[in-house]
């Protein structure tokens, strides 16, 4: 139709809306990656040894590592020594309120919607806002601390709660687990820790703003949240990212850790700038996410509406270790234009009674392609363990691509294993229904993408679900066919 | 209120309208029947501006608008609704909330506010006890699972929602048994204002004595060949309609 190929131009002209930089006088680390760089990296941020060691072991690790080449994603060669692997806002003194922070920094986050003082305070929600690499500001953390809850930037929690940090980090995603992993635990920069102890819900959604900054510096985040027993947690990590011309690396790595009965249930919403209409520039994003439920009857459950990035490689996993417990996967993957993405998770049952559930739902327009890859493991051990997969995939145009790679690995007769995949297209018939109703093309086809993804999106927390509703609506702005 | 002259349409190479004329005034209630292929259908979307059809000659007025220039959201919005033949599911969509989205974009194109919760909801019990609809079914997926009867019966409270200026209701009677038939006929029935027109399509004269038409007209292949009161009706459902179609081969 002369229409859809209309309305497949428009959305190709749909300019990225947080496309803007900020002029922060950056405290960068030359280009180029040695044990140099690490021992400078380290040097910066004033670490004890240990974690030297820590980092320049998965360093050397890395070294002898090589880059993964079976994810369904195509994209030149990264030149590792081309990347300035670290870089900070300057700041002389460190700030004891609001008032003392850089300006320009407040500007960004007033620019991101953030107001750290009483608009979150309202919401409910604390931030720990992240920009290039280093932690700014931390609200709420007074509050959080009566109850017993750690909730602070890497940098600090490896100060201040050293033991912790010593005893989870690399518990869950090995350093050496894989490239990726390895690069980032040699040269992680920052990112954030939490503690919810023995017995506390935490009263509110937890949440981390990243934000991709100054030029050519790869972004090495590390997030650990451990939940001691019978805890629980809501975490909300949410990315914008401006425009950019040579792509940009994003590596990070985020460990849950689940106690007995305990239960973290983390959000993403992914905005990072995809790439131009002929697929120029844009976020590089291959990051390491697994859970570990350690516990009897503990609980990991993630949540995630990717819609940005040139490149996606993301695989938010649970191992399933403690008896009983219960990983679950909610996933909406957008993708447009000359996106790629190759996301799924991985639920290894281990434990006795172990159930995972498994719900993905793909969207590609565009060029874009979009492949589901998720693994289901059960071990000898894990008598009675329950999955139930539903891969959908929903086609814009004739142009996209939509892929599923399940894979099912079952050592234990007693498993029950359910899968479900369905590809379908937004019909010319749905959208006509929607017209005759008085309601116009972008409207009808938010709707009908909405609807389709309505399962996942209702495991958001309320604010997220809109800003993601809303998010979906405008990627996919005009993608008829 | 809606004037047709010599309407012709085709798809691809495929002429289906060979030139129909159609006067519609306000109050009126007009039948169209003819046998399976004839073109009801078509006329229907072709009114309601789907873009498969290309229209190849001939005029539509409405309400003193040049219909076939405006888009399909604006003839919605200037008062036409189309109860179709085969609803089509949107997963995840509930009735309440694609009703809410029409209403408001509807609202908006005639400069109105958007209706605040309350008057909504008010506003759809009231609808919804015209059409003796349940709200289990209006919370469910829009015609998801429906029984063929359930949607239909969902067309008619989406109709009532909307207030329509001109309704086109194709086939809204198949599918449904008495008790339906009876609820969806006087659910029309009590939308009829002097101000609004409907249009209906059937094969059935039943629907007929629930739904008075002024006037029944027969179309085939293509075109009306006959028009005349609802004794028409009658008629045909005596005879068939191989009279009708000899009549026409003879003219
Ligand atoms: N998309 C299409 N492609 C090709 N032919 C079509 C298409 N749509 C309709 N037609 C043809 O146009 C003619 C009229 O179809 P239409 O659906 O309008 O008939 P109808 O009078 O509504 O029939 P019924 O009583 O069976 O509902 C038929 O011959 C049909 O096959
Ligand atoms: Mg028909």
């Amino acid at each position: 139709m002369s229409k859809s190929n209309q309305v497949l131009e428009e959305i190709t002209s749909k300019e990225y809306e947080h496309g803007w930089t900020v002029n922060l006088e950056a405290d960068e680390a030359p280009k180029g990656l040695s044990e140099d760089i690490v021992r400078f990296i380290s040097a910066k941020k004033n670490e004890p040894e240990w974690l030297l060691e820590w980092r320049l072991k998965a360093f050397r690790q890395w070294q002898k590592m090589v880059e993964p080449k079976w994810p369904n994603v195509t994209y030149p060669a990264i030149n590792y020594q081309d990347i300035i692997y670290y870089s900070a806002p300057k700041q002389k003194v460190k700030p004891t309120s609001l008032e003392e922070v850089d300006p320009e920094l407040i500007k960004t986050f007033e620019k991101l919607g953030i107001s750290l003082t009483e608009q979150k305070r309202l919401t409910g929600v604390a931030v720990d806002a992240v920009i290039d690499s280093v932690s700014v500001a931390t609200t709420f953390k007074e509050k959080l601390s009566e109850l017993g809850i750690i909730f602070c930037s890497f940098s600090e929690a490896v100060k201040e709660h050293p033991e912790l940090v010593k005893k989870y980090l690399g518990s869950v995603v090995p350093m050496t687990d894989n490239y990726f992993a390895a690069l980032n635990s040699a040269v992680f920069s920052d990112g954030s820790f939490c503690y919810i102890p023995k017995g506390v819900r935490c009263p509110m959604e937890l949440s981390t703003y990243f934000r991709i900054n100054a030029a050519n510096t790869g972004q090495f985040e590390r997030t650990l949240i451990v939940a001691d027993e019978g805890s629980y947690v809501s975490y909300l990590e949410g990315c914008t990212a401006p425009m950019r011309d040579e792509n940009q690396l994003h590596a990070a790595v985020v460990e849950l850790y689940t106690m007995k009965g305990a239960e973290i249930k983390y959000s993403t919403v992914q905005n990072w700038y995809p790439g131009d209409k002929q697929g120029k520039g844009g976020i590089y994003n291959f990051v390491t996410k697994r859970g570990l439920c350690a516990g009897d009857h503990s609980k990991i459950s993630w949540t995630q509406v990717e819609t940005g990035s040139a490149i996606t490689w993301k695989y938010p996993s649970c191992v399933l270790k403690g008896d009983y417990s219960v990983g679950e996967f909610y996933s909406v993957a957008v993708t447009n234009n000359y996106q790629q993405a190759d996301t799924g998770t991985k639920m290894i049952h281990i434990g006795k009674n172990t159930r995972s559930r498994i719900v993905s739902k793909g969207i590609s327009a565009g060029k874009s392609q979009n492949s589901y890859r998720g693994q289901v493991h059960v071990m000898k051990r894990a008598a009675n363990a329950r999955n139930h997969s539903q891969c959908d995939s929903l086609l814009m145009g004739d142009q996209c691509g939509a892929h599923t790679f399940p894979y099912i690995d079952v050592e234990n007769n007693s498993a029950r294993i359910e899968h479900e995949a369905t590809t379908s297209k937004i019909g010319e018939d749905q959208i006509f229904y929607c017209l005759q109703r008085g309601i116009d093309e972008e409207s009808a086809v938010a709707l009908i993408v909405n609807g389709y993804a309505k399962e996942v999106l209702n495991q958001l927390p309320m604010e997220f679900a809109v800003e993601a509703q809303k998010l979906l609506a405008l990627t996919l702005e005009g993608s008829v066919g | 209120m809606l004037s047709i002259k010599n309407l012709q349409a085709k798809i691809g190479e495929k002429q289906i309208l060979n030139g129909i004329d159609l006067q519609v005034n306000a109050g009126e209630v007009h039948a169209i029947m003819g046998p399976n292929g004839s073109g009801k259908s078509t006329l229907a979307s072709v009114l309601s501006g789907r873009e498969d059809y290309e229209v190849s000659g001939g005029e539509v007025y409405f309400l003193g608008k040049d219909l076939l220039e405006l888009s399909p959201e604006d003839r919605a919005r200037e008062g036409i609704f189309m109860a179709f033949q085969y609803p089509v599911e949107i997963p995840g969509v509930s009735t309440i909330n694609f009703m809410k989205t029409a209403l408001n974009q509807i609202r908006e194109y005639r400069g109105q506010q958007a209706l605040d919760a309350v008057s909504f909801l008010q506003l759809m019990k009231e609808k919804m006890k015209l059409v003796e609809i349940d709200q289990s079914l209006l919370n469910r997926s829009l015609n998801e699972g429906f029984s063929g009867g359930e949607k239909k019966r969902n067309e008619i409270f989406q109709m009532a929602m909307l207030e329509p200026k001109l309704a086109i209701l194709d086939e809204t009677d198949s599918g449904l048994d008495i008790d339906a038939l009876r609820i969806v006929a006087n659910g029309v029935n009590k939308l009829r204002t002097k101000n609004n027109a409907t249009i209906v399509v059937t094969h059935y004269q039943r629907l007929l004595d629930y739904i008075v038409p002024d006037y029944v007209h027969v179309l085939y292949k293509g075109k009306i060949v006959k028009s005349g009161s609802k004794e028409l009706a009658l008629e045909l459902e005596a005879k068939g309609y191989d009279w009708i179609k000899s009549e026409a081969t003879v003219a």
